[in-house]
């Protein structure tokens, strides 16, 4: 057979390096001043783009998007032309991919912390970033799938399959959870509301753990530990296995983030058995990553490279054996709302996606550049600081959690909750974030040696921008007569296609009945669309990411029902574009907050006064402040649009009630700031404290109403 | 939670949502070992070396991995 030469580029992977190292480091130090913000809740010093609420979502994407995205793109650009025999399809199209990609991280640092948010998790970005999010996808998928097809081998090897995998379903992810109605460049709706917004959105969250955080590294699993290890994986037929059932179950369970919510059982029924399923096929992939190991133990002990390898796989076995327990009822009743959920997201992110991060980059590093690794002890330092970093700060968090849920949930012998004052299960915890701060900082220490390790290497060798290689074209190879699975594995976009269906399948089965049902919503009567001025008070709140902090939704408990009021109605936020339902209560829960006469009520002037100093009303709470809501003039100058576009929603306002909204919204605002200065605080009508305030007293108020008033009718 | 339940009762089959959801991915397991089962053994060891070079020395101990 005539062998054809070829050049393997280098040039872009090591772009992707150097990206995923710089924004790695970023992403984690944002993590860390966040972590910081919690024991010290003065720290941010009443800046709005250094507050919690603003940061947490520039942390999370951060790191997801571009330290992890970075990160898989690098060992992709570098795994699959060598696995299929062939450069990448075009150098053009990773150029584009590559700076792309970067563009839309900047544009994220540049709009998240300055409040510029859709506000749901993982998925906060504003829509012209979200346009070029799947535009960059799309360069990303044709460049791979392209390649696939121009391969020089039979058998397309297993790391692709994952890599084809997580480009279909981000794309599909991406594009139904971000269908968005602008109402400006920077600000728009989801078209979703309330209870399908929530569903779709944890349908996305979920799956970019999973097709995001999880195929992709699996993929890099299937690659970089047999070449580090010298040894084939360790059975690939259980390969074969787990990719499509993985792929298959994967995308079912994402109700599992919303055990006791308002979604409907069924739809909580089938998250719980296909999450409980899922153990199967990702222990599977573990035990494939482990057992490939085998006899090859002696070597671990000296490879920093397999020694963080181990620690990746093992960090993503327990990872994916805590997550179909949580998914359980029964746990998920303690665990929800707490720590514990920081902390397990935690294993993965430190642990399988780190780890397995820095080494591959420990494994490139010195081939990229011809040469050895700088030192391998530090690199051992390293693979330490990261390591027992990781549990210093999963630990801490896992008996935070518990202690949270224990004390959110215990009652006296007469039947009273014993902690019936949040911060007192805030108090509780402060010594384990002040261990998580400890643990955090010596995982970002252990990358700052990295770095210094990894540059270090490159400076002692030379970088190899080329590789030469050689194999017989395709087509001179000899044909087997293709049986079983190998059909699907010769013919990558059936391939594709079929890995599409398979993911669309649970999708579609979600979907499809909280779609239908829409036309008979369970509307509760008394429950009226917001006014203009809570709807701008409820960007604010958006915009300001409380929804880190504070959920909108009473689980149907007596422990949460006693502390909160009533437990929360599907139907009470049909007209929540996009629902702030949250997945954290470092604060309290704030759906019942408006109730007059119930547990979490509280007047206007003290919301005043605790949004511009949390501690003057609650002493050791660990709220920041936040003085430019109080500061702030009130811009209502696109009030009309927003009430169009709602309308547009679907929310029934009344006919030309955009003509009145202005009108309508100073009135509301002027009965609140009078209220305020009747009780000796100065305060304007238009400030967007009075807006927040409009629309926390509105929080639960629909449900409880008996008159059959409209929100509509001020006082 | 009543509410809804009602509504969606008044899908037809919705109670058969998630048993053929159940169904579809046991079949298509099923058919999935199957075929898996059937691959030439000499083969699938092939494709476990994809990721060598050519110049690799790596261990093929046919002891250490099933495939």
């Amino acid at each position: 057979m005539e062998l054809q030469k070829f050049t393997y580029d280098n040039k872009i992977a090591r772009l992707f390096m150097n990206a995923t190292i710089l924004w790695g480091i970023v992403g984690m130090l944002v993590g860390l001043t966040i972590a910081l913000e919690l024991v010290f809740p003065l720290m941010s010093g009443g800046v709005s783009w250094l507050s919690f609420g603003r940061l947490r979502p520039l942390h999370t994407n951060a790191v997801i998007f571009a330290f992890v995205g970075n990160g898989m793109f690098t060992g992709i650009y570098y795994a699959a032309p060598r696995l299929l025999k062939t450069p990448m399809f075009s150098e053009l199209l990773g150029k584009i991919h590559f700076w792309g990609w970067q563009l839309i991280i900047v544009a994220a640092a540049l709009t998240l912390p300055f409040g510029f948010t859709v506000g749901k998790e993982y998925a906060e970005l504003e829509w012209p970033i979200d346009i070029a999010i799947a535009l960059i996808w799309v360069v990303f998928g044709i460049n791979l799938i392209m390649t696939t097809v121009k391969r020089r081998t039979k058998h397309i090897y297993v790391a692709i399959w994952f890599f084809i995998a997580t480009f279909v379903t981000v794309a599909v992810l991406h594009i139904v959870n971000s269908i968005n109605l602008p109402v400006s460049f920077l600000k728009s709706y989801p078209i979703y509301a309330g209870i399908q917004d929530a569903l779709v959105q944890w349908w996305y969250g979920h799956n970019a753990v999973a097709f995001f955080l999880t195929t992709p590294y699996l993929g890099l699993m299937y690659y970089f530990i047999p070449k580090a290890a010298n040894r084939p994986v360790y059975s690939y037929k259980l390969s074969i296995i787990h990719f499509w059932a993985l792929i298959f179950l994967y995308i079912w369970a994402g109700p599992h983030h919303l055990l006791y919510t308002a979604l409907p059982d069924w739809a909580q029924a089938l998250g719980v058995v296909f999450s409980v399923m899922l153990i199967a096929p990702s222990w599977g992939g573990m035990i494939n990553g482990l057992l490939t190991l085998r006899g090859a133990w002696d070597k671990v002990r000296e490879s920093p490279v397999l020694k963080m390898f181990v620690v990746a796989v093992t960090a993503y076995g327990m990872a994916t054996f805590e997550g179909p327990m949580l998914s359980l009822k029964s746990v998920n009743a303690l665990s929800h709302f707490t720590d514990w959920t920081i902390a397990h997201v935690h294993i993965g992110a430190l642990g399988w996606n780190g780890m397995m991060t820095f080494g591959m980059l420990y494994w490139l590093m010195p081939r990229l550049y011809k040469t050895q690794l700088f030192s391998t002890k530090l690199a051992n330092v390293h693979f330490w600081l990261a390591t027992t970093g990781m549990l210093f700060f999963a630990i801490p968090l896992y008996f935070a959690g518990f202690t949270q849920s224990l004390m959110w949930k215990e009652f006296t012998a007469d039947g009273y909750l014993k902690y019936p004052n949040f911060i007192e299960t805030v108090t509780q915890v402060i010594p384990m974030y002040y261990i998580r701060v400890l643990g955090g900082t010596m995982y970002i220490t252990g990358v700052i040696l990295m770095i210094y390790n990894l540059i270090k290497t490159a400076k002692s060798g030379t970088f190899v921008p080329t590789e030469d290689d050689e194999a017989p074209a395709l087509e001179a190879q000899p044909v087997h007569v293709d049986k079983g699975h190998r059909i699907l594995e010769g013919k990558p976009l059936l391939f594709t296609l079929l890995a599409l269906g398979a993911i669309l399948i649970g999708g579609i089965v979600e979907f499809v009945p909280m779609f239908m049902i829409k036309s008979n919503v369970p509307t509760i009567s008394s429950v009226k669309p917001y006014t203009p001025l809570e709807l701008e008070g409820r960007d604010i709140y958006i915009r300001d990411g409380c929804y880190t902090c504070h959920s909108q939704m009473v689980r149907p408990f007596r422990s949460e029902v006693e502390r909160y009021g009533d437990y929360s109605k599907a139907g009470e936020t049909v007209y929540d574009h996009p629902f702030q339902f949250g997945s954290k209560r470092t604060g309290p829960d704030l759906s019942r907050e408006g109730v007059v006469g119930g547990p979490m009520h509280k007047p206007n002037s003290w919301h005043y006064n605790h949004f511009l100093s949390p501690q003057k009303m609650v002493a050791e709470s660990i709220m920041p402040p936040f003085p430019w809501i109080i500061n702030n003039d009130l811009d209502y100058s696109s009030i009309a649009k927003k009430i169009s576009v709602m309308k547009t929603l679907g929310v029934p306002y009344p006919e030309g009630f955009e003509n009145q909204a202005k009108d309508h919204l100073l009135k509301q605002a002027n009965e609140i700031a009078q209220g305020l200065r009747n009780e000796g605080i100065d305060v304007a009508d238009t400030k967007e404290v009075i807006a927040l305030i409009a629309y926390i007293q509105r929080l639960g108020v629909d449900i409880h109403k008996t008159d059959g008033s409209s929100a509509f009718t001020t006082k | 939670m009543k509410i809804i339940a009602t509504a969606l009762e008044g899908i037809p089959g919705i109670e058969w949502y998630p048993i053929i959801g159940l169904f579809v991915f046991l079949i298509f397991f099923i058919i999935l070992i199957i075929r898996v089962m059937n691959i030439n053994q000499e083969e699938v060891s092939e494709f476990s070396q994809l990721p060598f070079d050519k110049g690799d020395t790596f261990v093929k101990d046919p002891t250490n991995h099933i495939n």
